[in-house]
């Protein structure tokens, strides 16, 4: 069959792979290519779908990707399979919710020797939300640590389908590659649409490419996309031109049409991401023959970020580099904003908003390694919404923008709904750290004998803060979290004033609980004397709240750094020193005559209660 | 040309627990063949560069003092014959307490050594073996005396101050003791762990505490006062010397005169081409004794001016700005303007006249000043 003929629709098939990270939801997707003749040897590369460096070290998706595989089923059919990647991570459920839009099921997989975890939990439920079929595939079934058995009556008990004929896989030994894909046909219903209908497409991911501008995926619902359509995308309602219709199989392949029930690209002459929202509904431009569509696909929201940090260059002169970087990279996300902020103490530098804290770790190693600058990030915040005493309400997200107390009326701060699921042995510190947290529980679930499902409501800036890192080290690693948002609430927030050698640092000025003032205060300071290396000269750090000091310590001045010996003639090992003391100092950012490093910027976050 | 020349002698009978020189401990080590290659390297870069003049000579290690009194005095004769020896030329050899003899100092001054620099490091035997020396503190008392009584006039020690479970009582202990051996140079240096020593190891380990930072600062700081005041000049950030006998030869390193060094690992200096070559021998004995001679590393502009620095601030009297003018075509207080006001101003510099010098809290915090000049 010539690619350029549209299948039958009762041939296709589109399913994405839902996986906690570490489970082999790659390694699977790489194999699925492999089988299929979509990859040959030659252009196999370790997780395929990956592309970015950063993703293939984490082993994590940051972009959805989508790959159209053909195959030729035991029923002696030849399918066409459309694998919609999904992002791994909490910060990305939204996108997540909108590539399992685009699908009619969904692999489930599940480690055999870890079984489910909370992340996983929430795709399930995400996927089952949007009517898919979700079967479960056990992967790693080749390790000792393997218990299929265990796994399964796991998968039936908490997510409540059908496990006993899962498939058993080893995604690194190629292990039950085909089974998967009869499953696939077998199980994944056909989609239904309309090709003469009205055109009605999800954007269900986007991004820029250089050399072609914003590229859209989509899948078609209901009628036909042709190359040189007008297109219409409802929630901007802006029109272009279909110049490119394609598909990756896995490499872009132009067709002359895309139709209901298939998946593929859309090249239009949009300029940035940012106009291309995922979930939004393409559709014909009143000008083209057939119609717009009259309602829009249900589900579409903007994203907001929720974290905020500030950004700034170590050394100024590279602001106007830090701000072509911001640019470039939000071109390819419109999930993360910036501004720009200027701090007394940092000087030039951005605000910007993320998804969350893990959104805001990729971009700044994204800053630093593929644009090469060295950066002092802020600890994280949160929006906290402040009603002034003259009726107005303001949002701000740095506590350096908060208004003088006398102002203030009242503050909110956001909260979240978190689901932890934790084997029951940590149970107890978990509930301790949520309730230090000022949490409000909900639930505690027994979901098996063994795993418990505890559900909190969280204020998100203790969250953004250590919350995660916390969860992580009482639960030997064994705890996973995910949150969706919730509301604001009115809470006793103030600001707290960090001090270096009597000088307030705006950059480390924090809104915290008036409850936790005293506490983090004595703690963070006494944090950041450890994280202050010794200077020429005393360094006093102090916390205070107003005018009232509530904190101080004091860094001693260093009395002593001389290299004792230079032996023989060696002056390049000596001046190797001196170099390595002096690149260090390019890591620490001034503050008045103070060298502080960026681990004094997070200190919070090592503040342990 | 006019070059001091530096002979490596890479042997040890026991490599001390801090040592990270390049120096090796098998028994099995094969002194006539380095020394050969020695004589042949010497000869090869005597007939590229001459005539050389040499004002000094060094024999340092690894411990020189270990090489058979014949040897050492075949490189000397060898040394005089390829180079011009200066009539005042000083001529340097590192001894281990622990290996010299009557006999051997003897054959030491016939062969024309004239200066002598006793490595005793301590007079604590605690200490010593915590440091691995071979030889106890009597030792190197009684070297010192040896030495003397050989005809040395011209001694000088080593100490190392800022060891682990030193105090400060015992330091001064030393340090008076010392002085009480009536020496001419006392080189004091603070102990510095380097990574991959045994001692190094078993800081890791837990088994070795190594010393507060602010202790050490009061060993340094006493260990100036105390020398000053027992008639010796302080003219290197860790040197001392009786007027007249400072080691001409490290001063040469400090002030950017040439030096040609033989021996693996061994490093050179020619400061009259371009601004400054320097270049480094193999330090591994077989790739040495398979070919002498390293790339030659020519110095820009910025190279030499951060060197005028980095080296000639150790010295107490400290750096010469118009010679700095002379030399580069340019005010230092241009070109450094921040780091020489920065560092004037927080008191770690000083300035008389066309001097710029260390002050005393500069001398022990001289790494992050001469930083700034990189």
């Amino acid at each position: 069959m010539s690619p350029q003929e549209p299948m039958s629709i009762k041939n296709i098939r589109n399913f994405s792979i839902i996986a906690h990270i570490d489970h082999g939801k790659s390694t699977l997707a790489d194999r699925l290519l492999e089988f299929t003749g979509a990859l040959s040897s030659r252009e196999k590369q370790d997780q395929f779908l990956d592309k970015m460096d950063l993703e293939r070290e984490r082993g994590i998706t940051i972009k959805a990707q989508t790959v159209r595989l053909s195959y030729t089923a035991d029923d002696g059919n030849e399918y066409i399979l459309n694998l919609i990647d999904t992002p791994g991570h909490v910060d990305f459920t939204y996108e997540v919710s909108r590539s399992l839009a685009a699908c009619e099921g969904g692999l489930l997989v599940v480690d055999a020797s870890q079984g489910v975890e909370a992340q996983t939990l929430a795709n399930v439920y995400l996927a089952l939300d949007n009517n898919l079929e979700v079967f479960p595939v056990l992967n790693k079934i080749d390790l000792p640590a393997a218990e299929p058995e265990r796994v399964k009556e796991e998968i039936e008990e908490i997510i409540g389908i059908d496990a006993h004929d899962a498939v058993l896989a080893s995604a690194k030994e190629g292990i039950g590659t085909k089974d998967i894909l009869e499953e696939i046909v077998r199980k994944i219903p056909a989609p239904s649409g309309n090709p003469d209908a009205q055109l009605k497409a999800l954007l269900f991911d986007s991004w820029y490419d250089q050399y072609q501008g914003v590229i859209i995926l989509v899948r078609i619902f209901d009628g036909t996309l042709k190359k040189g359509d007008k297109i219409l995308l409802m929630s901007t309602n802006r029109t272009y031109e279909a110049l490119k219709v394609g598909v990756f199989a896995p490499f872009m392949r132009e067709v002359q049409s895309l139709t209901a029930g298939e998946v593929g690209f859309v090249i239009a002459g949009i300029k940035e991401v940012a106009d291309a929202k995922v979930g939004d509904t393409v559709t014909h431009s009143l000008t083209h023959s057939t119609k717009p569509c009259s309602q829009a696909l249900a589900g579409f929201k903007e994203v907001k970020p929720m974290v905020f940090s500030g950004l700034y260059p170590i050394d100024t002169s590279q602001y106007e580099q830090l701000r072509d970087a911001l640019a470039k990279l939000k071109l390819n996300d419109s999930s993360f904003t910036y501004e720009p902020e200027t701090s007394i103490a940092l000087g030039f530098g951005f605000r910007c908003g993320f998804l969350g804290l893990l959104h805001m770790e990729i971009i700044q190693e994204r800053l630093e390694r593929e644009f090469n600058l060295d950066l002092i990030t802020t600890a994280p915040t949160v929006v906290y919404r402040i009603h002034k005493t003259d009726g107005e309400m303001i949002e701000i997200e740095s506590a350096a923008r908060m208004p003088e107390p006398q102002h203030i009326d009242f503050i909110e701060e956001p909260f979240i709904l978190a689901h932890i699921h934790v084997p029951n042995e940590f149970v107890g510190p978990v509930l301790a750290l949520c309730e230090e947290k000022r949490g409000v529980q909900r639930e505690i679930k027994y979901l098996t004998t063994t795993r418990v499902m505890i559900i909190y409501e969280l204020p998100l800036n203790e969250i953004v803060l250590d919350f995660y890192d916390r969860l992580k080290s009482i639960s030997k690693g064994y705890a996973s979290l995910d949150y969706e948002h919730l509301d604001y609430r009115a809470s006793e927030l103030i600001r707290m004033n960090i001090l270096i050698n009597g000088e307030t640092v705006d950059a480390l000025s924090l809104i915290i609980h008036r409850d936790k003032a005293y506490f983090r205060g004595r703690e963070l300071v006494s944090k950041m004397k450890e994280l202050i290396p010794r200077q020429m000269f005393e360094v006093a750090i102090q916390a205070a709240i107003g005018n009232k000091v509530i904190a101080r310590e004091t860094v001693k001045a260093l009395r002593k750094d001389v290299l004792a010996k230079c032996y023989g003639g060696d002056i390049s090992r000596k001046r190797k020193l001196l170099e390595k003391q002096k690149e260090g100092k390019k890591r620490m950012k001034n503050v008045g005559n103070v060298e502080l490093p960026q681990e004094a910027f997070l200190a919070i976050l090592k503040v342990e209660e | 040309m006019r070059a001091s020349l530096y002979l490596h002698i890479p042997f040890c009978r026991q490599k001390c627990s801090y040592c990270d020189f390049n120096s090796f401990d098998s028994p099995t080590i094969p002194v006539r063949e380095y020394v050969s290659r020695l004589l042949r390297e010497m000869a090869a870069t005597a007939e590229r560069f001459a005539p050389v003049s040499v004002p000094t000579v060094y024999f340092g290690g690894g411990t020189p003092s270990l090489l058979p009194t014949g040897l050492l005095t075949g490189l000397l004769v060898s040394a005089a014959q390829a180079f011009e020896l200066e009539s005042d030329a000083e001529i340097t050899l590192e001894a281990n307490p622990g290996t010299v003899t009557l006999e051997s100092l003897g054959a030491y001054l016939d062969a024309g050594v004239n200066r002598l620099s006793v490595g005793i490091q301590s007079l604590d035997d605690r200490e010593l073996a915590i440091l691995g020396r071979i030889h106890t503190a009597d030792q190197g008392a009684r070297a010192i005396a040896l030495a003397r009584s050989a005809g040395f006039a011209n001694i000088g020690l080593d100490l190392m101050h800022s060891l682990p479970g030193q105090t400060l009582a015992g330091w001064r202990e030393t340090l008076s003791r010392a002085v009480d051996l009536g020496v001419e140079h006392i080189s004091a240096y603070a102990l510095s762990i380097e990574d991959g020593t045994p001692l190094a190891a078993a800081v890791d380990r837990g088994d070795i505490l190594p010393v507060d930072p602010d202790l050490s600062a009061e060993m340094f700081e006493y260990t100036a006062d105390f020398l000053v005041s027992a008639g010796y000049e302080y003219y290197e950030v860790s040197n001392f010397a009786r007027p007249g006998r400072r080691s001409r030869h490290n001063q040469v390193y400090w002030q950017r005169g040439s030096y040609l060094g033989f021996g693996a690992g061994a490093h050179s200096f020619l400061n009259d081409r371009g601004w400054g070559v320097r270049w480094e021998n193999p330090p591994d004995l077989a790739e040495y004794a398979a070919s002498f001679g390293g790339a030659e590393h020519p110095l820009s502009r910025e190279d030499a001016m951060a060197e005028f620095f980095f080296l000639g601030l150790r010295m107490l009297e400290g750096v010469d700005l118009s010679s700095f003018a002379a030399e580069f075509g340019e005010a230092a207080e241009n070109l450094y303007a921040d780091a020489m006001e920065s560092c004037l101003a927080e008191g770690v510099l000083q300035r008389r006249g066309d001097m710029l010098a260390l002050t005393r809290r500069g001398l022990l915090l001289a790494n992050r000043v001469l930083a700034r000049f990189i």
